[in-house]
């Protein structure tokens, strides 16, 4: 309750005792009744709201009508008529604007999705890096930091896509490291197995794999927790993860058939490309979002006590085991809430795609809007998939925090 | 663009300077806004600019959906490819499989899409915001074709490191992709003050008469001058303006040959010929109706 609310109690309890009126309630007007007037209030803000927010609505509408601007979603339907160079689903220019921002989309989620991983891995080295009792790896990662945050990260990708552009030779004069892999303006091309039912059915195993050993862990923990016995479970289920698929490979007649890429015309055919624009965007992003996520992580660490650790030390733990029990579990409920800010900061980076022809998200979409005028349509729609995006992040890493949160005992 | 005074030039700039001359007397009195080829109708919607003044292709779906009107095409172009003569093509229809540098949001890019369909051939796009990062991507080779309005690539290849290594492939002009640039703006008045000055520096070509003569012209016994110049009035009044907006155009500015030749003609760097650009007299497609 908030404070006027208990001045009126009070007020309204040194009210009563007044016996010269010989009512049975005390009528209060409801102008000095402060729960009331509080409704009052919030519906008048309400009501103002929504008279803001209609007046907005009509008056776009009004305008666009005037000016004769085509409204609707409609344009989602139409034939889009533009090519997306990379794109994880198939997607033609004959396909409809609708495909062209899931085309969008998937592309954003995926340099996001690789990007938050390799950050975290990146980030977290560096920060432990700077904490290193070595002078020189201390410094060199307190300089790595100090260069990738204070340089805007736009110049970063065009840093990083010129090199990719400028460095490289073209396709007819590709490197060629090792058999089977290109190196070129065009980017990465390397080969890839042929496509055979055993490919999907390792996979499957794989994922099977994982899930039994996610319950086999559990299983091993309780009964170390019931018997004192260790169990090495991680062990045993990385070994199942490497051999099963194998064996599934194996059984399926261990097909061999690779599509390797082959200089064809103009560029290469076949295999898998990863495009300068994606690596440059990735390697940009993870570079300027990892010195953030390194200054987190070290001060999540820092933020142990000392004598935590020379306890732990005291009772004759190893530096692996003091790091895995005393520190991290500790460190992560530091490091969490500001990492998830990390992460989606490196989600709406990913925006700036468009400088270095990523297809990302926003590309495709500032592309239909020129395309068909749709502005207003086509705004609302990149910020309800972006409020999506960082909604499912935020959420995601939520959960995980309240895993991790300090479980009062 | 701006040249090394920061002053604006181009064909476009003298469009827009007519206007102003048009309107207010002087051809000075106009705001430039460079703006990037998926911003500039936005920007014309939202009224952030009033006329846009650059290569647009009139369409038939920008000019019912996008509330805008296209006006007189002051510019007759046509979409090209540029390459590098290394990869020895010699014709559009070779390009099977080839990476094309295009700018998103442009009819150049719809036409691309389209051309290669028809003609079934694999193709890859590198689509970047800006002109000058798009050329330099296309120059360090990570495409192997630029595409876009011929005269936006006579513009690039002037800027090009090796101009002599690029050329235009046979059969590159794409059907249907004759790209008018032109103003698109509101009101109805302001539409006509648009289009007739745009006119004007036609007409005035077809009258003989330039930026040197105008004065001279005033004097004219040709009725058809008398009443272009406002000598004899009318013109004036009907659009809103003053009776000598005409005459400001061309003194200020010139009649379209002059700013023709001035910007992207023969003897500069772009070395455009007239062609289709020349008056109809001429065997071009530039025509004014009658300034009556």
């Amino acid at each position: 309750m908030n404070l006027s609310a208990i001045d009126g109690e009070f007020i309204l309890k040194t009210a009563a005792p007044d016996k010269r009126h010989d009512q049975s309630a005390p009528t209060v007007p409801f102008w000095r009744d402060p729960d009331k007037r509080a409704l009052v209030f919030q519906f008048v803000a309400l009501v103002i709201v929504f008279a803001i927010g209609y007046y907005l609505f009509a008056n776009t509408q009004a305008n666009l009508a005037r000016q004769s601007i085509a409204t609707g979603f409609d344009f989602l339907g139409k034939e889009a008529s533009f090519e997306i160079a990379e794109s994880l689903i198939d997607y033609s220019a004959a396909d409809s604007y609708a495909r062209a921002l899931v085309v969008g989309a998937l592309n954003t989620i995926k340099v996001a999705f690789f990007g938050i991983i390799l950050t975290i891995i990146f980030g977290t080295l560096i920060g432990i890096a700077k904490l290193s009792k070595n002078w020189l790896i201390a410094k060199i990662s307190a300089l790595f930091i100090e260069v990738m945050q204070n340089i805007p990260v736009l110049l970063q990708l065009f840093f990083w896509y010129a090199i990719f552009y400028e460095a490289f030779p073209k396709p007819r004069q590709a490197l060629n490291p090792i058999s089977g892999v290109f190196l070129c303006n065009r980017g990465l091309i390397f080969a890839i197995p042929e496509a055979h039912p055993a490919y999907p059915a390792m996979g499957l195993a794989f994922l099977v794999v994982l899930v039994f050993g996610y319950f086999f862990n559990r299983w091993g923990y309780r009964r170390q927790a019931r018997t004192g016995k260790a169990l090495p479970a991680l062990r045993i289920t990385v070994a199942l993860a490497i051999v099963i698929p194998l064996l599934v490979w194996i059984a399926y007649g261990a097909p061999t058939g690779m599509n390797v890429p082959e200089l064809k015309g103009f560029n290469f055919r076949g295999g898998l490309t990863v495009s300068p624009e994606f690596s440059a965007l990735l390697l940009g992003l993870v570079l300027y979002t990892s010195a953030f996520v390194a200054e987190i992580v070290r001060a999540g660490i820092q933020a142990i006590g000392k004598g935590q650790i020379e306890a732990a030390m005291s009772i004759g733990l190893r530096p692996g085991r003091i790091l895995q029990l005393v520190v991290l579990p500790q460190a992560l409920r530091v490091i969490i809430p500001p990492l998830t800010s990390q992460m989606l900061n490196l989600t709406k980076n990913s925006t700036l795609a468009v400088a270095i022809g990523y297809a990302d998200f926003v590309a495709v979409t500032n592309t239909t809007i020129n395309q068909t005028g749709q502005a207003i349509e086509g705004v609302a729609i990149i910020m309800v998939v972006y409020l999506f995006f960082s909604l499912s992040t935020s959420l995601f890493m939520n959960w995980y925090n309240n895993r991790t949160a300090l479980v009062e005992r | 663009m701006p040249d090394e005074k920061g002053v604006w030039k181009g064909l476009d700039v003298d469009t827009a300077r007519a206007v102003a001359a048009a309107i207010f007397g002087d051809a000075d009195k106009v705001k430039f806004t460079p703006l990037t080829a998926q911003q500039r109708f936005t920007a014309l919607q939202s009224g952030e600019i009033d006329l846009l003044t650059r290569n647009a292709t009139r369409t038939l779906s920008r000019e019912t959906q996008l509330g805008l009107n296209f006006v007189t095409v002051n510019y007759y172009d046509g979409q090209g490819f540029l390459i590098s003569k290394d990869l020895g093509v010699k014709s559009a229809t070779e390009l099977d499989g080839a990476t094309v540098c295009v700018l998103p949001g442009t009819t150049t890019e719809q036409n691309a899409a389209d051309y290669f369909r028809n003609h079934k051939m694999a193709w890859n796009p590198v689509v970047i915001e800006s002109t000058s990062e798009l050329a330099k991507t296309f120059f360090a080779g990570r495409c192997d074709v630029l595409t876009s309005d011929a005269s936006q690539l006579a513009g690039s290849r002037a800027v090009a490191p090796n101009p002599k290594g690029l050329h235009h492939p046979a059969g590159n002009h794409l059907q249907g992709a004759s790209g008018p640039c032109r103003p698109a703006m509101v009101t109805n008045q302001f539409r006509d003050i648009v289009d007739f000055s745009v006119l004007a520096m036609i007409e005035a070509e077809e009258l003989g008469i330039t930026s040197a003569n105008v004065d001279e012209m005033l004097k004219s016994t040709n009725p058809a001058i008398q009443r272009f110049l406002g000598v004899s009035a009318g013109n004036g009044a009907a659009l809103g303006l003053d009776e000598k907006w005409a005459y400001n155009i061309i003194k200020q500015v010139g009649n379209y040959g002059e700013v023709f030749e001035r910007n992207v003609g023969v003897n500069t760097k772009l070395g455009i010929e007239r062609g289709l650009n020349a008056l109809w007299t001429n065997g071009g497609l530039m025509y004014s109706p009658p300034f009556k």
